[in-house]
């Protein structure tokens, strides 16, 4: 098994995602600098990192859906390769139209940090079927722009598909649905604003994310 | 202001600078200075930089310890904590500008003092605030509330670096001049600090970072003199952050630093190129000549003298090993970061400056740190306010309504719509933070089972009432929350907010204040290792109330024996370590009960902290205590508030013993922590503090979902929380 993490100028969870990927797989992971115009050979799963890539200056994500890794992240996510992105990681994966939506300033034009009440929406995805009948889970949020957006015919379709993998039990954003975190069509990106990769450690965070690696990484 | 302005006697006064003060500085030229060396002068001279009211106060602080590698002197103090790991960490103000423009005032304040840890070869890795606004009814105050911590919430959350605690006060006192203290700490190999003298003759001098715009001309100067009703004119001195380029500089210089390749590293904070460069060759005993031309610059047609006293952001000064010039320039261009060689150091011991193929500036450097001026103004320490009897002080008729007046009071309510703002968690070793409500804050060490303990403390109204006495509290507040949390407290840095020194009983504030901070920290061998000071924080001649901010830093050897405030279980008994006086002058309940100011603050018996303190660790590392909390603002009762509230669990106090109620509930006694231990536990708890001459009683216990005190109050749990969280969303919608 062997992973990934893409840093971008200003990515600042890359750290995180590093240390959930070595806890859940025993072996460190790639850091792939953004420059990079290929990942690297027999890479399985990609990690896009939280925090403010180039600032965030223009929309959230903009810049970074333009670097040369994300190109050839775009065209190996059709071939399947397993790809998720949290915070400003799924920022990017939607400015890449890698997930459809968008993520717009919260509803109350306030950054949000908080452990955030969440239900599993679809226990049979790739990113959840080892948590079996669990439903509520508990993951920290932190984040300005996660207020998601999508048009009703889009959020019909995404529910009909079962996309959308979590949803807010109280939401912080103001997002459409009380949706959290949704992946493709095929199941193998997803992305979510609430940071798992902070959830794998009792003295931090809790443990309720450590499923979520440990699903993906089962299923490839 | 350009090369051919004629120095006038105006002029030089426009820079601050005194009639004695530019004679001295005509006699160590031997000449008229021009317009660009009276401005180094007057920003090198000036309160901000020259510390000259306080400097020959500031030396009678503690500042040695086994565990200092680095006191005051330097970007930030540098603390060893076992393994081959040194803390570096520093607290600094920001209050003008943030009074002016609290957005970008507290988000440089922010950028500033993580600039001045990872300046020493540290990567940040917690962010600390103290705050203090003027009362929530001032028009001003919620403008302010809001911009600050966005502006701080803004700064730290890109940077990625966590804001894990801090403290916020409100009081008439601050409502023309707001206090903005962000302290940093940072994480580095004891063996590759980074210091800043600049060895060695002929060394190439790379500037890094921000191009030089116009903003921040002056901000040093403005730091150094009172406002009056036309502060607001100043906002264009307010520099402007840009936490992106922060994150960049602080990813490329630990790069930098993890090869052979720096001599010496300074960044450009106060008074920017100017105080870098002279610092960094005084220190070194070089002299430095710098090509103005090739500083990069935002705007057009910049003169030298506007390019050596900007305070644009994130730039960074750095003397390069001859021949890593290469690796340097690699690094910096991965990140997308302006680098320019724009000097040398010289053997000179002269500053010299050259603009468009004219040498523009030509001065001694010596003179700049060494006869800066060391005033040693006149004060008057005050004299404490009288003591007051808990028995002239009226008691409530109402225990429940007084109770929820003080919990939802402006200093007491919780402060959760600041601190959601903050990123707390990244970097994922923040193990306790402003959520819990607790103590101190808990920073594990990367991939190690250690961690440090943070925490900023300052009771100002005990400073006002006696500044000796408040300034010992200050300290012993500190090292009390970090033993609260199972650490052994270690080092101290300080932010001195002060007003005018030139009045000497403002003066007097800040010798005495300083006076009662070292006692202390010699109590405790608790030494200060970095620092700032504020002064002339007045608005129309008013004084702030004197706010000597501490941040405290101690370390926790092993993470299986912490405490926090959360942890006390259904059937604990609570037991008070302490000895329980009433002691109501100068309190919360003496403020926001009975509308009065007055009265001496507590005394602090430093041998008893000692002892308690050294007692309540103890227990912790015996595992003998599910929760603990200092006893400090609003006295027991808010204290075992605050344990409910954390630990989600009633909590009842029994009836005093030998003290009138009020005094009992809401006193503000001083070395006292509450425990709350499990049945088996109470016994040996009581009996092995009464060995060691610990005063501990049993006061109460815990469970259920009601907060109660026996011929007092009997509230619900959830309904005060309901009140203890609404203070700051009202306000604030």
């Amino acid at each position: 098994m062997k992973t990934a993490v893409i840093t971008f100028p200003a990515s600042n969870c890359n750290r995180d995602a590093a240390v959930a990927l070595e806890k859940i797989t025993g072996v460190e992971p790639v850091m792939v600098w953004h420059r990079e115009s290929e990942l690297p050979q027999g890479i399985d799963f990609v990690v896009l990192p939280g925090g403010f890539s180039y600032g965030d200056y223009l929309r959230c994500g903009a810049m970074a859906s333009r670097s040369p890794i994300v190109k050839d992240l775009v065209a190996k996510a059709d071939k399947g390769l397993a790809i998720a992105g949290f915070c400003n990681g799924f920022q990017v994966l939607t400015e890449a139209g890698l997930l459809p939506g968008a993520l717009m300033r919260n509803k109350n034009l306030k950054f949000v940090c908080r452990p955030e009440k969440l239900k599993i929406t679809n226990s049979n995805s790739r990113y959840t079927s080892k948590y079996g009948s669990t439903i509520d889970v508990t993951f920290p949020v932190a984040h300005h722009d996660g207020n998601y957006y999508a048009d009703d015919e889009t959020l019909n379709k995404l529910e009909k598909r079962g996309q959308v993998v979590f949803r807010y039990a109280d939401n912080p954003n103001g997002s459409a649905r009380d949706i959290a975190g949704i992946c493709n069509e095929a199941g193998n990106v997803f992305g979510m604003m609430p940071h798992p990769e902070r959830a794998i450690d009792p003295m931090h965070g809790g443990t309720d994310g450590i499923n979520l690696f440990k699903s993906i990484i089962e299923s490839i | 202001m350009d090369i051919k302005t004629k120095i006038t006697p105006e002029i030089v006064k426009e820079h601050g600078l005194s009639e004695e003060e530019y004679e001295i500085i005509l006699d160590r030229l031997g000449r008229e200075p021009n317009i660009n060396e009276l401005g180094i002068f007057s920003v090198m001279w000036s309160e901000h930089c020259s510390y000259k009211s306080s400097r020959r106060h500031l030396g009678k602080f503690l500042t040695k310890g086994k565990r200092v590698i680095q006191g005051p002197g330097e970007n930030a103090g540098v603390i060893d904590i076992d393994d081959g790991d040194a803390i570096i960490f520093k607290m600094e103000s920001h209050n003008h500008p943030s009074y002016i423009e609290p957005y970008q005032g507290a988000a440089t304040g922010v950028g500033g003092i993580m600039r001045d840890v990872f300046t020493m070869g540290a990567r940040p890795i917690a962010l600390m605030n103290a705050l203090r606004f003027g009362e929530p009814t001032h028009w001003k105050t919620k403008q302010l509330v809001n911009g600050v911590v966005a502006g701080i919430g803004g700064y730290g959350n890109c940077v990625g670096v966590p804001t894990v605690g801090g403290e916020t006060n409100f009081h008439k006192g601050y409502n023309g001049n707001i206090l903005v203290n962000a302290m940093c700490v940072g994480l580095a190999d004891a063996d590759n600090v980074f210091y800043s003298a600049a060895k060695g003759v002929g060394n190439p001098i790379f500037y890094v970072g921000s191009k030089t715009g116009r903003d921040g001309i002056h901000g040093a100067t403005m730091a150094s003199a009172e406002f009056d009703d036309d502060s607001e004119e100043k906002r264009p001195t307010v520099q402007v952050g840009d936490p992106f380029t922060e994150k960049l500089l602080i990813e490329a210089c630990l790069e930098l630093m993890a090869t052979d390749a720096i001599i010496a590293i300074q960044d450009m904070g106060a008074a920017g190129l100017t105080s870098s460069s002279i610092e960094m060759a005084d220190k070194g005993g070089v002299g430095i000549s710098l090509n103005l031309d090739k500083v990069p610059q935002r705007e057009e047609n910049m003169t030298p003298y506007e390019m050596m006293l900007s305070e644009s952001q994130e730039r960074m000064l750095m003397v390069i090993k001859p021949g890593k010039e290469k690796l340097a320039y690699d690094i910096f261009e991965k990140w997308e970061l302006d680098v320019a060689l724009i000097g040398k150091t010289t053997d000179t011991g002269r500053l010299v400056l050259r603009h468009e193929r004219k040498k523009v500036c030509d001065i001694p450097i010596a003179p700049l740190a060494d006869d800066a001026p060391n005033l040693d103004r006149p004060y008057t320490i005050p004299v404490s306010l009288p003591v007051i009897d808990a028995a002239d002080v009226h008691e409530t008729q109402d225990y429940d309504d007084a109770l929820v007046r003080i919990i939802s009071s402006p200093d007491i309510a919780s402060k959760r719509w600041i601190w959601e703002q903050y990123d707390r968690h990244v970097m994922a070793d923040t193990v306790d933070s402003s959520q819990s409500g607790g103590d101190a804050a808990i920073v594990r060490i990367h991939g190690k089972n250690k961690a440090v303990a943070i925490t900023t403390d300052c009771t100002p109204r005990y400073v006002q009432a006696d500044p000796y006495m408040g300034g010992k509290q200050c300290v012993a507040e500190t090292w009390r929350n970090l033993t609260c949390v199972g650490a052994d407290p270690i080092a101290i840095t300080d932010c001195l907010n002060f007003g005018n020194p030139e009045r000497p009983d403002i003066m007097g504030q800040f010798v005495g204040a300083i006076e009662g901070m070292n006692e202390a920290c010699r109590a405790f061998d608790y030494p200060v290792v970095s620092g700032n000071v504020s002064l002339y924080n007045e608005t129309n001649g008013v004084a702030i109330p004197p706010t000597p901010a501490v941040g405290g830093v101690g370390l926790i050897p092993d993470l299986n024996f912490i405490a926090t405030l959360k942890g006390a279980k259904e059937g604990d008994t609570l037991i008070l370590i302490g000895e329980t006086l009433g002691w109501l002058g100068s309190s919360i309940y003496l403020r926001e009960i009975l509308n009065r100011e007055d009265g001496a603050p507590p005394p602090v018996d430093l041998e008893a902290e000692k002892r308690n303190g050294d007692y309540v660790r103890k227990l912790i590392r015996n595992r003998r205590v599910n929760a603990v909390h200092d006893c400090s603002d609003g006295g027991l009762a808010i204290t075992a508030c605050e344990m409910a509230f954390a630990g989600n669990i009633g909590m009842h106090l029994s009836a005093p013993k030998d003290c009138s109620t009020h005094g009992w509930l809401f006193g503000e006694d001083q070395a006292r922590y509450l425990v709350a231990v499990e049945k088996n536990s109470v016994n040996p708890v009581i009996s092995t503090a009464s060995a060691k001459g610990v005063a501990a009683q049993i006061v109460g216990k815990v469970g259920g979902d009601r907060i109660t005190a026996e011929g007092a109050f009997d509230v619900s749990l959830e309904g005060l929380r309901e009140k203890h969280e609404a203070f700051l969303p009202e306000l604030m919608s």
